[in-house]
């Protein structure tokens, strides 16, 4: 499906220069570009989200293959166990990675006509990182797991 | 700096979507509705072949509702991948219709909708 849009690979010449290009560019990323989410930690951005209430491991899944080949597209589902109720529900899921450009990768709000605190979609890993998953309860509660991934082919370079 | 190649058009004509409903659905059971976007979602972080950064053109938001009631709001960030795909759940009581918006960089929107009569 995504080939349609991408398919369009450089050329090994164009290749080459872009090798370069994207040397350049590694260097240029790893200064604090834009202030807000690229100076901070993983764990700055977790305490952001809480403020400052607790965060409890458990209750919420994030599924993704531990392996991953190609960085550009990667498959996530990311779930709670919940009723979904008026009163027992999940408000929002938001997920962070470690060190992408930017820390932020998803996030959702649940609504009232929404069956299942169940979200899958299709993220970019610049390198091998940490992922963490959040969920905020009504009632309140924060709940996080973390999880660990090995990427062999990194996205942002060229593609 | 690049002149549009011959293939480029206005943006309108260029969205496409794939909205996928399940066959059959029940009243107030859960049914995941798919949905994907043809977008770049260019980071603005990307060299093109010649040394320029390609601009920055994202896809920041997606809202799903059930008639007046939201199903999910979605903040998307650079980290999602090229064709935003996402996925959910929905529970329907009755039949109703399905509203789909993405919104982007440079006034980027986009409207779908979908019939939903659950059995």
């Amino acid at each position: 499906m995504s080939g349609a849009v991408n398919g369009m690979g450089p050329k090994p010449w164009r290749r080459r220069r872009l090798l370069g290009v994207a040397g350049g560019l590694l260097l240029l990323s790893a200064r604090p570009v834009r202030a807000v989410s690229a100076a901070n930690t993983l764990a700055e951005m977790v305490k952001h989200w809480a403020g400052g209430a607790p965060v409890q491991a458990g209750r919420i899944t994030l599924e993704i293959a531990a392996l991953v080949e190609n960085g550009n597209a990667v498959p996530i589902r990311v779930w709670v166990d919940s009723p979904m109720s008026p009163t027992d529900r999940v408000q929002e899921i938001v997920v962070f990675n470690e060190r992408n450009p930017q820390r932020d990768v998803v996030r959702v709000v649940f609504g009232a006509a929404c069956g299942r605190a169940e979200v899958a979609t299709r993220i970019r890993l610049a390198t091998s990182q940490q992922l963490v998953a959040l969920a905020r309860m009504a009632d309140g509660s924060q709940w996080s797991q973390v999880v660990d991934v090995v990427v062999t082919l990194a996205a942002c370079i060229e593609s | 700096m690049a002149e549009p190649g011959p293939e480029s058009k206005p943006a309108a004509a260029r969205v496409r979507t794939l909205i996928h409903l399940p066959d059959v659905q029940r009243r107030g059971v859960p049914f995941e509705v798919r949905t994907t976007l043809g977008h770049a979602m260019e980071n603005g972080l990307r060299p093109d072949g010649l040394g320029n950064v390609v601009p920055r053109n994202l896809v920041t938001s997606f809202q799903c509702k059930l008639d007046e009631a939201l199903v999910c709001d979605v903040d998307l960030y650079p980290a999602i991948a090229a064709n935003p795909y996402l996925a959910f759940w929905v529970r329907a009581d009755g039949p109703g219709t399905l509203h789909f918006e993405w919104r982007g960089d440079n006034g980027f929107l986009h409207r779908e909708t979908r019939r939903v009569e659950p059995a």
